[in-house]
């Protein structure tokens, strides 16, 4: 058993070992699951250790047969789009399990469905056979409207069943577009096949998709409905700001870190490599939702009465960059695209969390109960300022990097005219940043300036642990702004082979199950003949290039030798 | 004319005679029993039950074969459907003792009469002659009559009782009514009758039969229009003949229909499109009619509607392509469908304390404290009805719409799809009441749950789970089964244009 399905067994073995912990010992409850969160997050840790960045394709491979008649697999497997996200669960759930201690109410199914929660994530981010996604994707779907229902506030039953109901409705019709796709597998190959592999090297060599008609745009959209929904993009995403607002602290947290990312990351993994013509055709309608996300999202979280709301839409926005940045197809602005996703899940996770704290203390989350918190609680203020900032993209925070790098991606597209995308799109896009920037910091006026609010004279400042819960967060706030390269490099091949299986013309795309395909360092496609015991392809047997890079260099330099760029 | 006595092989009818005797045998044994005591009535019926499941394992994957002049048939498809009878009524008996005590309805009759039920119910899957099953037929709907009534007192009871007998017999005057022009066109009363009489005859003839016995069966098998006394038998009877008769009444309908189409393939062209019609008409009233329902039984009730109308497209796929889709994904959908509609049925049941029973879904307010094991099964459960992987209810779906996508029936395929995200709207209300109400204006009493409640949650939650695992042999199991085994020899999917060899091997 490898390493990627030990990381997926332990929090489920924790989930069951928990249901049989009588409901009176709560402290039991809570440091079993405080332990497998923290066994889990380790095991993470020996999954990037072993991690390998040089190669695009996937890694720590695990193949075991499920249901063969239909062509079913147990196939997990790690690339750089999905390690970061892997790590960002297991560390996401690991904080929320320790800030949950607070939790008093039928402890015992609480932290059961946190543990299910995460190995249900984790396989969503590991799994390269389709079914086996949609069993972890909809796998969520109950502990999550549990924590919502259970522990939520006041109008927790409504948003539990909006959510419940906009997810699994939509994800229903991506279930028949798998189907599908695998009985056309079938036609070809001659048997079916669920596994992305090796419908990507049909797609890649040309075969999948000919004489189909319009069942690519058809099927495009199947798969990126369900997975804007989750995303979730205007207009699908009206089903967030009720769960955010009303689930419990641990469960914003989750949500907006981790859920909202298996939407973006089935873009990445299933839509992209899978239906390369219908994406690039569709990229101006995609793009213009993205757009409209960010300044709806915006707009809407600047008069919220709520902070948590505000949050919440704010979420709307964020994500609206994520989905612009992988959009624009572009390698700076998908590695933005995808660097986003982790940021707001830092910086977004780390507010509700913030907000969590103060929540605990005042039971409140209108902005016209707070006031003047700034001489009350400093640390706190302190605290809430920095991720607030990061969440706002100051230079020197993670926050920035993502922007701008899918800003950027979006102008190269544009200006070169590129799939059908106009000048005007990331213009606007740009006007997302400075409102965000309006509105958080608006938020912060009304909680932390201003005359102090009697009612709160009596707040006492964040306890130690709290801090450092905090803490970890502005660790990786400062570390993602400062110096990026530690987690943009781990991605850049995949991101680049991703962006290639798009845009690179049937025969040129890179094959996730072909050993021959690399990504040189200057990222060219190149196909190898020999490699050495390493695994690294050996030069003296001689490269092919397939198709060289067009974003390194200037277009008009012909491409570098790839032998001169080693 | 001579007198020919055909050569019995006992073997292939012992599953049913077991059945059958233990009825008998219970029946003794109440009479002599200590007063309200049933504890030897249910163990013998336990073992009479279990030693027919073994016998039945034993004739799985043998060749077909046919005893009784042809009364009675022994093929693949007829003993799986014969399994998960006896499976799901073993799993009701599991339960029924301590329900009925708590109910004070104690009565020992309970068992011998659901032995025969199920004893007409197999007898209706295990033969390709019309008359055997409607004798099959009879037998199952009369010891259900009886059954749902056997709440005396109850005006609820009382009414689902003589509903359930008035329409369940004029479905059965349909059925008969339809055997009798099969017979008149053609001069035969088995299934081949219905082929050689549309030889014969005019078609009208024998699309007029066809037409009698669909109404017949649909009225069993609860199809939408026929399904009127679905909800309010499900809701009067005692809870645990609701479990039974929900699966073993579906069963048995859907295993004689499914024969019946299997060789009116003549006339497919005419029948199709309306069984398409009406599976999409069944699952869309189910659902949407569940959605208003403030009883849980009765929105249960709807449910198994919805999903005869889902067990129906996997139907009609394998119809459309007999060759290529066997009938696994029905028989799979089948044993999902006992294990979470029993289960939710089993576990509503702990409301029914000391002669009272409140089965509104508000009722179920509170069970997540009263009653953490009930309400833990009970979710489980209606996770697996409304289809969210990993349970087994998801990969039955996923196998109905994979075939219903091979045999080229998308409309189908995205009308289960839409049907699906409806129906977890009123499970979701279920859920919420028994797992996260807790409206201290509103309590209910819960029965303590016993063991036997226990071994039935244990051995549902199992079958949920353990199934997804167990699908690949599953589906070897049942790829073996069919309508009509000859029709498994023919892939094109216009039956008009492939006639079927006239001589293909008799039985």
């Amino acid at each position: 058993m490898g390493v990627i399905t030990t990381t997926i067994l332990i929090p489920i073995i924790g989930m069951l070992l928990i249901l049989f912990v009588p409901e009176r010992f709560g402290k039991v409850t809570k440091w079993l699951t405080v332990l497998f969160t923290g066994a889990a997050f380790l095991s993470s840790l020996s999954i990037l250790n072993q991690f390998s960045k040089e190669t695009f394709r996937f890694q720590m491979l695990e193949v075991a047969n499920w249901i063969p008649n239909w062509g079913i697999q147990y196939k997990v497997g790690i690339d750089g789009i999905s390690i970061w996200l892997v790590l960002l669960t297991t560390l996401l759930t690991l904080l929320a399990a320790i800030f949950s201690f607070y939790i008093e109410h039928r402890t015992k199914v609480y932290f059961a469905m946190i543990l299910l929660l995460e190995a249900a994530m984790l396989g969503v981010f590991v799994s390269l056979d389709l079914i086996l996604f949609y069993t972890f994707f909809e796998a969520t779907l109950i502990p999550m409207a549990i924590m919502i229902y259970v522990w939520g506030g006041k109008n927790r039953n409504y948003a539990a069943i909006k959510f419940f109901i906009y997810t699994f409705s939509a994800s229903i019709f991506m279930l028949l577009g798998m189907i599908t796709l695998a009985k056309m597998h079938e036609k070809i190959a001659g048997h079916m096949s669920f596994d992305i592999t090796a419908i990507q090297a049909l797609v890649a060599s040309g075969e999948f998709w000919q004489n189909t008609g319009t069942m690519q745009t058809l099927l495009f959209w199947a798969f990126t409905i369900a997975l804007l929904v989750k995303c979730p993009m205007f207009p699908f995403h009206t089903w967030l700001p009720d769960a955010h607002t009303e689930a419990p602290t641990a469960g914003s947290v989750i949500l907006a870190g981790v859920l909202l990312k298996m939407g973006t990351y089935g873009l990445l993994r299933f839509v992209l490599p899978i239906f390369p013509e219908a994406t690039m055709a569709n990229v101006p309608i995609i793009m213009w939702l993205a757009i409209i996300g960010i300044i709806y999202g915006a707009a809407v979280a600047a008069v919220q009465p709520d902070v948590k709301k505000l949050v919440a839409y704010s979420s709307v926005a964020h994500m609206g960059f994520v989905v612009f940045g992988i959009f624009s197809l572009n390698q700076a602005g998908m590695m933005g695209g995808v660097y986003q996703q982790l940021n707001h899940g830092i910086s977004t996770g780390a507010l509700f969390l913030l907000i969590g704290l103060i929540y605990e203390r005042t039971h409140t989350r209108l902005f016209a109960d707070y006031g003047g918190l700034k001489s009350q609680m400093p640390i706190f203020s302190a605290l809430f300022l920095i991720v607030m900032l990061s969440s706002v993209g100051l230079p020197g925070m993670n926050g920035f990097i993502g922007e701008f790098l899918a800003l950027y991606g979006g102008f190269m597209s544009a200006a070169d005219g590129l799939y059908g995308m106009k000048i005007i799109m990331p213009l606007l896009a740009g006007t997302g940043v400075i409102l965000a920037a309006a509105y958080l910091l608006h938020m912060f006026r009304q909680m932390f300036y201003g005359p102090l609010n009697p009612k709160l004279a009596r707040l006492k400042d964040l306890k130690p642990w709290e801090v450092g819960l905090v803490g970890v967060f502005v660790v990786f706030i400062f570390w993602g702004g400062i110096y990026p390269n530690t987690f943009l490099k781990p991605m850049e091949k995949s991101v680049n082979a991703t962006r290639m299986m798009v845009t690179n013309g049937p025969g040129a795309r890179p094959v996730w199950s072909d050993d021959s395909h690399d990504i040189d360092n200057s990222g060219n496609l190149i196909e190898v003949n020999a490699r050495n015991a390493d695994g690294e392809p050996d030069t003296s047997q001689g490269i092919k290039i397939v198709k060289s890079a067009d974003y390194y260099t200037d277009t008009n330099v012909p491409p570098r030798n790839a032998q001169e760029a080693r | 004319m001579n007198t020919y006595i055909p050569a019995i092989d006992w073997a292939l009818a012992m599953p049913l005679i077991v059945m059958l005797v233990t009825g008998l045998a219970g029946l003794l044994i109440e009479m002599f029993r200590p007063k309200q005591n049933n504890n030897l009535i249910v163990g013998v019926s336990l073992a009479g039950l279990a030693y027919s499941f073994i016998l039945l394992v034993n004739q799985l994957g043998k060749p077909v074969a046919t005893t009784f002049s042809g009364m009675i048939l022994s093929d693949q498809f007829g003993t799986l459907a014969q399994l998960i009878i006896i499976g799901a009524t073993f799993l009701t008996f599991l339960f029924s003792e301590s329900y009925l005590r708590q109910k004070r309805i104690a009565f020992g009759e309970f068992y011998p009469m659901a032995l025969w039920s199920a004893a007409g119910g197999m007898m209706m899957v295990a033969t390709e002659n019309l008359l055997m099953m409607f004798i099959g037929l009879e037998v199952l709907s009369i010891a259900l009559y009886c059954l749902a009534g056997m709440s005396r007192g109850e005006r609820r009871s009382e009414e689902s009782a003589l509903k359930y007998f008035l329409l369940g017999a004029f479905a059965s005057a349909f059925f008969l009514y339809g055997i009798a022009f099969v017979y008149g066109s053609s001069g035969r009363i088995d299934l081949e009758g219905i082929h050689q009489g549309y030889g014969n005859a005019q078609d009208y003839f024998v699309i007029f039969a066809f037409a009698l016995i669909l109404v017949g069966l649909g009225f069993k098998a609860a199809l939408a229009p026929f399904h009127q006394w679905t909800p309010d038998v499900y809701q009067g009877a005692p809870t645990n003949v609701t479990g039974f008769m929900s699966v073993v009444s579906k069963m048995a309908a859907f295993g004689a229909l499914i024969r019946i189409l299997g060789y009116s393939y003549d006339i497919q062209e005419i029948w199709f499109p309306a069984l398409s019609g009406l599976a999409i008409l069944t699952m869309t009233v189910g659902n949407i009619a569940a959605l208003v329902q403030r009883d849980a039984k009765r929105a249960l009730g709807y449910s198994s509607v919805a999903h005869a109308g889902y067990l129906l497209v996997g139907v009609l796929a394998h119809l459309q392509l007999p060759g290529k889709i066997g009938l696994s994904t029905v028989v799979y959908y089948f044993v999902a469908y006992a294990a979470m509609t029993i289960g939710a049925f089993a576990m509503i049941s702990v409301t029914a304390k000391g002669g009272k029973e409140g089965t509104r879904t508000q009722d179920l307010n509170g069970m997540w404290r009263k009653a953490p094991f009930a309400a833990g099964i009970l979710f489980l459960c209606l996770v697996s009805l409304v289809g969210v992987p990993p349970t087994a209810g998801f990969f039955g779906k996923w196998a109905i719409f994979n075939d219903a996508l091979a045999a080229g029936l998308p409309v189908l395929a995205v009308a289960l799809a839409i049907n699906s995200c409806i129906s977890a709207f009123y499970y979701w209300q279920i859920a919420k009441a028994a797992f996260v109400d807790d409206d201290p204006a509103l309590q209910t009493d819960f029965a303590p749950v016993g063991g036997g409640l226990k071994l039935t949650g244990v051995l549902c939650s199992l079958l949920i789970f353990g199934l997804v695992f167990a699908l690949t042999p599953m589906m070897e199991v049942g790829k073996e089964s069919s309508a009509n085994p000859r029709l498994m020899k023919r892939d094109n999917p216009n039956p008009l244009r492939s006639p079927i060899a006239a001589d293909a091997p008799g039985r």
